[in-house]
């Protein structure tokens, strides 16, 4: 296992730039996920990593070692691809197997290691079948028992579940994480779900356009998102951000007018800010109450809401701002049209520069 | 039968119109003209030299039936005749005199029997001649040509496929500089076939040594651009995460070649491996530029040297056809939807 | 393994393969990992075309440098260097001409009637390809029984060696063939097939028609398959006569297959050699005498070898063949682009 250093990693094909100077450090041992919505270059950054296409500037290390001239095949990474890639002539056995011939390791060793695999991976029974002859989830297995299989320095995952039904990937990724817990390896993955971050990740890169928006642990990004990128793309359902005008702002306390109303001496430390100027104002699901109409911070009336049994959400239609979302306990039914108060809880707001940076939030939550 | 028959030909709807009657006469005309021709071929194959020289031809391979006399090891040829009680006898022709034949008894020559020659009529039977296939295997070098032919056709397949895979993997799997203008130049190269460079081909060959050899036959072939197209078109089918798998699981490039590009390429180097066999098994201006001795002749070269000869010996030479056919149809009888759906998506020949 | 035993058969086979196709990559590979060591990865694809590009270069692109220069020296010695530069002699001597539309007249007859020949026999071999096969193509799209069978039947022509095909039709057309007895049955008398002229030629027409009419038969019968049964369909439901559904819908939908077809059989023709060679050997005289034969006796065959007259004619044809190579690129792109 290993450490894998990425320094100013640019990527272009032709004049087209897809990556814009990465830095990221993955300790030994780490799993790191590299999400961003399609199109944000995680995938090409893993291929860098993998070293499936060359890096256009900058210095990637694995283990301290610049691996930059080095091709996929002597970095000694592992990959689990989008699509499997499981090889459609060769039996599950050889599948997995391939990888150790290639080293030219001894025919016991092989056969070992592949038993061992087989059995992490509960695939013993279909050591010689083809991949034809499998269901979607044990191809999966045989694509991660063939990575893991080799021992790899860091063992790299694209979108390893995108391919996947709904329940099948609740139960992959639960195994996932198991063998991160069982084998303790460098593992980095790529997704567009941040469900599959948030709960697979001991940290979570979050890329936009080839560049890093933020780099943390999952619930640091959950609460503390640096940016309205991250805090609109991590959590679901999504941050409300509501925007808003400073209406005054000190050391202590901000007050905004919001739609009609003035929020005043919010807990949000923003000194900077001068009177008039724009703001968005982020706050969770779970950080909005309803009150009575007239006792909240502002009233809207229900558009429609979900029950889900232990809870539920409200969407709430707010004049001059956008729809606001709440997460309720219990199981309350609030008719379509019913005014409402929406109280935000002051332990739980966030404070934006509109053109992106946070600005503030409020003390709780970390 | 012909209700069987009936059920096979009813037409749905409608009864018959004209056009279909037309349609399966032309048809059944066209078995006659494409298919009578090579089985005529095949039955004169086992004709005897004599029943060869009848006019006009049987259809049926009959030879005249022969008999030994008793005290005599030469044979003698059966014929029936009208004896002078009018019944009809069997007997051997011993000898002709003249208009007058003397015909004897094969059980007891001293009965003989003198008829007119020209009212006998030989005794026949249906016998295969398969001494003309068997006679050239002994007696020319007839092994040494067919020898010849399989060596050239299996070798060069095995060349074209190795040579012309590679090249196809090279085109189909890597990004680099100048692929355009190697699949431009493989492109231009169709433009050259042999007929128009016969005699600098000649000379190239000749200052490799390689004239007069099998190696001058099989080596100028062996890069084919169709060839490299077909392979090239498949493999761009093939999805690129598997030769990356393969480079993750630390292969060489050589080896993803091999284990992962070639088998999965399969179906596409069959129908290169069956066009090759048949190009080179059929090929015949090139080697006959080439081959100079007839004991480096391939099949097609020796066929047509025969043939070529003052007294042609059809007997040897019709067998000797049939066996240069046979591959073929063993090939079109096991292949034929296969080689006909290769040439109607590749249309190549 | 057990798995792979129970198998059968087939599996062994395949295993036998397998086990061949992994010995042979025991040996390749060591000198190709060398070779990748030694040149990097990147450059491994320029390792793969070299020897492709090897046999090209060397037997085609190096000829085609050679063929030039080979019809623009003379004397009779086969090395390039050696050979003495005369210009457009050759191409004169080819060339000239007192009467172009009277071969005698010419310094090289034998080329000239050549070209005739071959003009002629291109001329009614492709139209009869044409017509034959469109035919063929049209009777066998058909709702007939045992399609598969007269698919074949014609068809399987197109996979007999050249040599055989014309053994074939010899020995039905010789002096006391089949075709003799035939016709003598008919009551006409026996007809020397190859010491007419005309007869000659209309066999090598004929012959080379029955060889090569299977494969532009496959390719129409594509094409035809490829029409939309609906468009009939619609035709029938307008009561459009048969024949007239045939001029309005089959043919011009078929018109860029028939393009194809007519100029692949144009480039086959005009470089038609070995049928005719083995059939009538050129004669009689010279009245199946074609171009490549030509290039064949007056280079390697003759009494004197000739091989820079030899190159000019087939550079002479080579520029023929360019024209109607890039006429049918340009007709597949057309018909590409309007599908």
């Amino acid at each position: 296992m290993a450490s894998v250093s990425l320094g100013g990693i640019e990527k272009s094909y032709g004049d087209v730039a897809v990556i814009h100077g990465v830095d990221i450090e993955i300790a030994d041992g780490e799993f790191v996920a590299l999400v961003g919505p399609s199109g944000c270059g995680k995938s090409t950054l893993l291929r860098l990593i993998a070293g499936l296409e060359p890096i256009t500037a900058g210095e990637m290390r694995i283990d301290g070692e610049r691996v930059n001239e080095k091709g996929a095949a002597e970095r000694g990474l592992a990959m689990v691809f989008q699509s499997y890639a499981l090889y459609p002539h060769m039996s599950v056995r050889k599948n997995i197997s391939f990888g150790l011939e290639n080293q030219r390791l001894p025919r016991e060793e092989i056969a070992r290691r592949v038993a061992r695999a087989a059995s992490t991976l509960r695939l013993e029974d279909y050591l010689e079948r083809k991949p034809r002859a499998l269901s979607g989830g044990q191809r999966q297995r045989v694509a991660i028992g063939r990575a893991i299989v080799r021992d790899p320095k860091v063992l790299l995952f694209d979108e390893p579940l995108s391919n996947l039904d709904a329940e099948l990937r609740v139960a992959t990724r639960r195994e996932i994480a198991a063998l991160h817990a069982e084998i303790g390896g460098t593992m980095i993955y790529v997704t567009h779900d941040q469900v599959e971050a948030m709960t697979l990740a001991d940290r979570i890169v979050v890329l936009r356009a080839g560049r890093v928006e933020q780099a943390g642990a999952p619930l640091e990004l959950y609460n503390r998102p640096a940016n309205l990128f991250v805090a609109g793309f991590i959590g679901s359902p999504k941050m409300n951000l509501l925007p808003a005008k400073a209406v005054a702002a000190n050391a202590a306390a901000t007050s905004l007018a919001l739609g009609g109303d003035v929020l005043r001496d919010l807990p949000l430390a923003a000194p900077g800010i001068a009177a008039g100027a724009d703001v968005v104002v982020g706050v969770r699901p779970e950080h909005v109450r309803i009150v009575a109409p007239g006792r909240g911070d502002f009233d809207g009336s229900i558009a429609f809401s979900e029950r889900l049994g232990a809870g539920g959400f409200a969407y709430v239609d707010v004049e001059g701002a956008p729809q606001v979302t709440v997460q309720e306990d219990g199981q309350a039914i609030r008719p379509r049209g019913a005014r409402v108060g929406l109280a935000l809880a002051r332990e739980g707001l966030h404070l934006f520069d509109p053109a992106g940076p946070a600005l503030a939030r409020s003390a709780a939550g970390a | 039968m012909n209700k069987a028959l009936a059920f096979a030909l009813r037409r749905r709807g409608r009864g018959w119109h004209w056009t279909d009657v037309l349609t399966y006469a032309y048809l059944s005309f066209g078995v006659l003209l494409m298919f009578g021709p090579v089985l005529w071929l095949a039955l004169s194959s086992f004709k005897t030299p004599a029943a060869l020289a009848e006019f006009p031809p049987t259809l049926l391979p009959w030879a005249p039936q022969t008999v030994t006399l008793p005290g005599d090891t030469a044979r003698y040829p059966l014929v029936t005749a009208k004896g002078a009680d009018g019944a009809t006898v069997t007997m051997a022709l011993k000898r002709r005199i003249g208009l007058v034949a003397i015909l004897v008894d094969p059980k007891d020559p001293s009965k003989a029997l003198h008829v007119p020659a020209d009212s006998t009529r030989p005794v026949r039977r249906l016998r295969l001649a398969f001494e003309n296939y068997v006679d050239p295997l002994k007696s020319f070098d007839f092994p040494r040509y067919l020898w010849n032919s399989v060596f050239v056709t299996l070798v060069a397949t095995l060349i074209t496929l190795l040579i012309n895979s590679m090249a196809a993997y090279a085109l189909a799997i890597y990004e680099f500089k100048g692929r355009g203008l190697v699949t431009l130049l493989v492109m231009a190269s169709l433009m050259a076939p042999i007929t128009i460079i016969l005699v600098p081909a000649y000379l190239v060959v000749n200052e490799l040594g390689l004239v007069n050899s099998l190696w001058g036959v099989i080596l100028p072939g062996a890069a084919t651009p169709t060839g490299v197209f077909l392979l090239r078109q498949y493999m761009l089918t093939m999805p690129r995460d598997l030769v990356e798998a393969a480079r993750m699981d630390l292969a060489s490039e050589w080896r993803i070649y091999w284990r992962i590009v070639m088998p999965l390429s399969a179906p596409a180097l069959a129908v290169l491996a069956i066009f090759s066999v048949m190009w080179r098994w059929n090929d015949f201006l090139w080697p006959l530029v080439t081959l100079t001795t007839s004991d480096h002749f391939t099949l097609q070269l020796a066929l047509n040297s025969f043939q070529g000869e003052l007294q042609v010996r059809w007997n040897y030479l019709l067998a000797m056809t049939v066996v240069t056919l046979l591959p073929v149809a063993i090939v079109f009888a096991f292949l034929q939807r296969f080689i006909a759906s290769g040439i109607a998506t590749t249309g190549m020949k | 393994m057990a798995g792979d035993r129970k198998r059968g058969g087939t599996g062994a086979v395949a295993d036998a393969l397998d086990g061949a196709w992994t010995a042979a990559m025991g040996l390749t590979e060591p000198p190709m990992r060398a070779l990748q060591r030694a040149i990097g990865a990147a450059r491994m694809p320029w390792a793969f075309l070299a020897p492709n590009l090897a046999f090209f270069g060397l037997f085609v692109f190096l000829p085609l440098l050679i063929d030039v220069w080979f019809s623009l020296t003379g004397g009779p010695r086969l090395f390039p260097s050696q050979r003495p530069y005369v210009g457009a002699d050759q191409y004169r001597h080819l060339l000239a001409c007192g009467n172009y539309l009277d071969p005698s007249t010419c310094d090289q007859d034998r080329f000239w009637r050549a070209v005739r020949n071959t003009a002629e026999f291109t001329l009614f071999q492709v139209g009869a390809i044409v017509v034959v096969s469109l035919a063929t193509a049209i009777a066998l799209n058909r709702r007939i029984v045992a399609k598969g069978f007269f698919r074949a039947v014609f068809f399987f022509p197109v996979l007999l060696s050249p040599v055989v095909v014309a053994l074939v039709w010899k020995w039905i057309l010789q002096r006391d063939g089949l075709l003799n007895a035939v016709l003598g049955a008919a009551g006409f008398g026996k007809t020397l097939f190859f010491v007419s002229p005309g007869w000659a030629m209309f066999w090598a027409i004929f012959v080379s028609v029955w060889a090569h009419m299977g494969f532009y038969t496959l390719i129409l019968l594509a094409g035809l398959q490829a029409i939309p049964a609906d468009l009939y369909e619609a035709a029938e439901m307008d009561r459009t006569p048969p024949w007239r559904a045939f001029a309005r819908i089959t043919l011009p939908l078929l018109a860029p297959s028939l393009l194809v077809v007519a100029v692949l059989a144009l480039i086959k023709a005009v470089q038609i050699f070995d049928e005719v060679f083995v059939l009538t050997g050129g004669g009689p005289g010279s009245a199946t005498l074609m171009v490549v034969q030509y290039i064949y006796e007056t280079g390697f065959s003759g009494v004197v070898q000739d091989f820079g007259l030899a190159a000019a004619a087939s550079v002479a044809l080579g520029v023929a063949l360019f024209g109607l190579t890039l006429a049918q690129l340009r007709l597949s792109r057309g018909k590409e682009g309007a599908t």
